[in-house]
């Protein structure tokens, strides 16, 4: 099975309230902040890695493409999915600054056609832009069903169907895709026994984890001749024209008041009902 | 001008309290641009359940039945196909699951720009511009879209349910557009949360709990009873959700829900950034945490350091107290 994983790095999300604004408004100032995988696409990662593997045995079924489309830098968050275990990276050359949603799935949607995989996997949004938008666009693009907020995955034909849970507000939604397909991850991706590929024993669990599983030492080396190719919008023929204008950005007006401390239930109780007025 | 398109979310063959969010964004726009809005509702007994969006003040409702349970793929086409028949300028749902799911399909199927989770919306000389949030809540940012048409999912929280206005709106039944993609998903089954209480989203009040819980017991045990006697509903913070302790749905916070009740008591839960961008909008914000130092002191409006297992059951008899004199 060949599993197509994007991914994008971010601004440090657990610094997030670290981020500024210019003066101006113009922009968003995250400079200061270390470059960090967006989390949803390290679970992207781990569950195409826990697709393409026998989980018992650690031997590897098939092949993961790793597309971050991005500055530079991003050559070094790609090297990261390829030392997790990873097998292929591409590098798409852009200015963050020209991605919206579209941009980004016109880019994957032309990555798709060329290496054609069973599956492309994808966190459920960036934690810096939010958009959660890109996966349903290429999907729709593609022309191919998809799974969005997903929280299980099961293949039990090498990766020609996919049954998968999707994470709704009011429960949990089973759904059955032919695929290849587009699917989108949740946090629960991760849960010891969320990805289930046929070959792993079904009696295999993943350790309980809240990340993708971190790089070995082995797995590092050999991540260095790993290929990564380098591209750009422009070699790959995609229309960069966003679709939206960010006018401004401004910081979020902060709550109001300090933190009284009380020492007590009947103290509590009483600052809520008469100063509060919340009960 | 601007016309809108509601989409309206189904469950149980009634419409969604979460439409009543759409349509008030919906209100916004037809009043700032002299345009009109309709709802489309498509989905099992999409006829009948339109009559729970009658009254709303929408130009038209428009029914497509469409049976055999929620999939993006069977409905996206005809959203699309009704917004270019009718001209409409937005298309919007509310971002739940539902529209987070299946806003952007439509969007690409119309060649419009998404705004996602949108907070505000501004007219500006008939130009509209989406406020939204980004890093966790921690910058807003002013989306104009450069596409005619906009694909729009909008915060529940930041639009109030919408009342309904009086009169009717007619009904008319559209066709459902086939769509190629339909073909290859199949909905399979649908494992729905019940619960007694209110929902999250919906709530005045949520008490919430974390890690520090240690046990889906302690849930039942310790903090139960206190929204019991709150009339509230029940949330948690990721970690206490991935332990097991409770289920997907009441997770609050970045990847959970957001939430903005009257008031909010975080038990135990330390108030890591993503926790923050799902609750920092609520009106008064109650910490219980052993420690003074914990993060969620940056939003609390009061902070009781305190064991929550002593603290909590204490608070209880509190509340049961005064709610049992007055
Ligand atoms: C991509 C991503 C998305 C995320 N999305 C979310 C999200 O939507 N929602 C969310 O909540 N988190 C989310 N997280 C996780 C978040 O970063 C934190 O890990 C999580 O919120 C921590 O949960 P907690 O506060 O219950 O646990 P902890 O951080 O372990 O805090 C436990 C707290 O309980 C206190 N405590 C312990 N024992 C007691 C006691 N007996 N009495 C009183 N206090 C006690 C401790 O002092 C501490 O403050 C996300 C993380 C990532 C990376
Ligand atoms: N610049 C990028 N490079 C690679 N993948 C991206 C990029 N931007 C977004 N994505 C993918 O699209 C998903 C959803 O992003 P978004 O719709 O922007 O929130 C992310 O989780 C990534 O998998």
């Amino acid at each position: 099975m060949k599993v197509l994983v994007s991914f994008k790095r971010v601004a440090d999300p657990d610094n997030a309230n670290k981020v500024k604004v210019a003066p101006d408004g113009s922009r968003v100032l995250a400079e200061g902040l270390e470059a960090k995988p967006n989390p949803f696409d390290d679970y992207a990662i781990e569950a195409a890695l826990r697709l393409t593997e026998n989980g018992k045995s650690g031997e590897r079924l098939g092949e993961i493409v790793v597309v971050s489309i991005g500055p530079k830098e991003a050559a070094q968050t790609i090297r990261q999915a390829l030392a997790m275990g990873a097998e292929r990276g591409i590098l798409v050359l852009a200015d963050d600054e020209q991605l919206d949603a579209w941009v980004v799935a016109r880019t994957l949607r032309v990555l798709v056609e060329r290496e054609r995989p069973d599956l492309v996997l994808l966190g459920k949004a960036t934690v810096d832009g939010e958009s959660g938008a890109v996966g349903g666009i290429l999907a729709e693009m593609l022309g191919w069903p998809m799974s969005t907020l997903t929280c299980r995955i099961e293949t039990r034909d090498g990766g020609k169907t996919f049954t998968v849970a999707r994470e709704l507000d009011t429960g949990v939604a089973t759904l059955h895709l032919e695929g290849p397909a587009v699917v989108t991850v949740s946090d629960r991706i991760l849960a010891p026994t969320a990805v289930r590929n046929g070959v792993t024993p079904d009696d295999f669990a993943y350790p309980q984890s809240d990340t993708g599983r971190y790089a070995s030492l082995k797995g590092i080396m050999a991540a260095k001749k790993k290929p990564i190719e380098e591209t750009s919008l422009q070699a790959l023929g995609v229309d960069a024209t966003p679709t939206c204008r960010y006018e401004r950005f401004a910081l979020p007006p902060a709550r109001s008041g300090q933190v009284r401390f009380v020492e007590s239930a009947a103290e509590l109780v009483q600052r809520l009902r008469t100063e509060a007025k919340v009960l | 001008m601007t016309d809108v398109l509601v989409v309206a979310e189904l469950l149980d063959g009634k419409v969604r309290k979460t439409t009543m969010s759409a349509i008030a964004f919906a209100r916004v726009v037809a009043e700032a641009t002299g345009g009109a809005y309709d709802v489309l509702i498509a989905g099992d007994d999409a006829t009948a359940a339109a009559a729970d969006v009658d009254g709303y003040g929408a130009r038209t409702r428009l029914a497509c039945q469409v049976p055999g349970g929620y999939v993006c793929e069977k409905i996206a086409a005809t959203v699309a196909r009704v917004a270019r028949e009718r001209g409409h300028g937005v298309v919007v749902a509310t971002a739940s699951a539902f529209g987070k799911d299946l806003i952007p399909r439509v969007a690409a199927k119309l060649g419009a720009a998404v705004a996602s989770d949108v907070l505000a919306v501004e007219a500006d000389g008939g130009r509209l511009r989406y406020r939204r949030a980004m890093f966790a809540g921690n910058v807003f940012a002013w989306c104009v879209p450069t596409t005619p048409v906009h694909a729009v999912s909008v915060r529940q929280t930041e639009f109030e349910a919408a009342a309904p206005s009086g009169g009717t709106s007619p009904l008319h039944t559209v066709e459902p557009e086939p769509d190629p993609a339909a073909a290859r998903v199949r909905f399979v089954s649908l494992e729905a949360a019940r619960r007694e209480r209110p929902e999250l989203t919906e709530a005045d009040i949520v008490v919430s709990g974390g890690r520090s819980l240690k046990s889906a017991e302690a849930f039942r045990t310790v903090l139960e009873p206190l929204a019991d006697v709150l009339g509230a509903a029940v949330g948690a913070s990721r970690a206490a959700v991935d332990a097991g302790y409770v289920p997907n749905d009441l997770q609050v916070g970045q990847t959970g829900k957001v939430v903005a009740p009257k008031l909010y008591v975080a038990v135990g839960i330390s108030g890591a950034i993503q926790h923050l961008a799902g609750m920092k909008g609520s009106k008064t914000i109650v910490a219980i945490n052993k420690d003074r130092e914990a993060p969620i002191a940056q939003v609390a409006d009061y902070f009781w350091v305190a064991d929550l297992f002593t603290a909590v059951p204490q608070l209880t008899e509190e509340i049961r107290k005064i709610r049992s004199q007055s």
